[in-house]
């Protein structure tokens, strides 16, 4: 679908509290805008961010058309076990993207 | 041209007449400015959020620029006062504008697992206004913070009339 950049720590130690960037290219299309014959660009957007660790989902973001374009989050997770940290971006299509980065936890 | 009705000369004023109203109604719609078309008011999108919980100000800090070059990409960064513990941390962070098209902006999940309740992201700002964050805590509070920033290049100058 798109191109995605996350941002997680290689290592990290037991109970530690990571900051964790992730981005995805992505125009955001408000719907709100005009074409230049007039007529309006319809809606497309990421609807659902979704974030997944150790198990179970650990954070997640309803987005509406004010987030910018390429949208951008960052946010903060407790370091628990190594493993895959899981990114998945719905769209208003209902298709999903995910990406996913390991982080090893000693 | 199979159907007789079509034909007849009784029916066509009829039939022009419903076409210049329906013709009516539509300009009528669409003349109708967006910003006109209803908007939930800043109020209305929070009390949705809380589900008409009290909404108390302080333990929410919402970081906004004061002046703003490029409502198109405003970087926010909204943290609350929260130990993130199982027992007691933030359910959710949403975020809300005053006079962009939709109120809503974005709405957080968070959980005792986060650490921290603190969040950074980059939203589309139509024209100077109020922009207000509201964290949900896992005791049922509801903590808010508001922060105004003056907007000289407008995200979808379209719709500012």
């Amino acid at each position: 679908m798109a191109r995605a950049l996350i941002n997680v720590p290689k290592t990290a130690r037991r109970g530690e509290i990571v900051e964790i960037r992730a981005m995805i290219a992505h125009p955001m299309e408000t719907g709100y805008r005009m074409g230049t014959n007039g007529a309006s660009i319809p809606r497309d957007i990421i609807r659902r961010f979704a974030c997944g660790y150790d198990g179970e989902e650990v954070f997640s973001a309803e987005l509406f058309p004010a987030m910018s374009a390429n949208p951008f989050i960052a946010f903060t997770l407790v370091a628990t076990a190594s493993g895959a940290i899981t990114f998945a971006w719905t769209d208003d299509a209902g298709e999903t993207q995910t990406v996913s980065a390991e982080m090893a936890v000693s | 041209m199979g159907d007789p009705s079509r034909s007849h000369g009784l029916s066509l004023p009829v039939r022009r007449r419903q076409v210049l109203a329906a013709g009516l109604a539509g300009l009528v719609v669409v003349s109708l400015p967006r910003s006109a078309l209803a908007r939930p008011s800043l109020e209305e999108a929070i009390k949705t959020f809380t589900g008409g919980a009290e909404v108390l100000d302080g333990r929410v800090r919402l970081e906004l620029p004061p002046l703003v070059e490029n409502g198109n990409a405003v970087g926010v960064t909204i943290a609350a006062e929260s130990p993130m513990t199982a027992a007691d941390h933030v359910i959710r962070i949403g975020l809300f504008n005053e006079k962009n098209p939709e109120a809503n902006v974005v709405i957080f999940h968070l959980g005792s697992r986060s650490g921290r309740a603190k969040v950074s992201t980059r939203i589309r700002l139509a024209t100077s206004q109020v922009v207000v964050a509201v964290a949900e805590m896992s005791d049922g509070s509801f903590w808010s913070s508001r922060a105004s920033a003056i907007v000289t290049l407008a995200a979808c100058i379209e719709d500012l009339s």
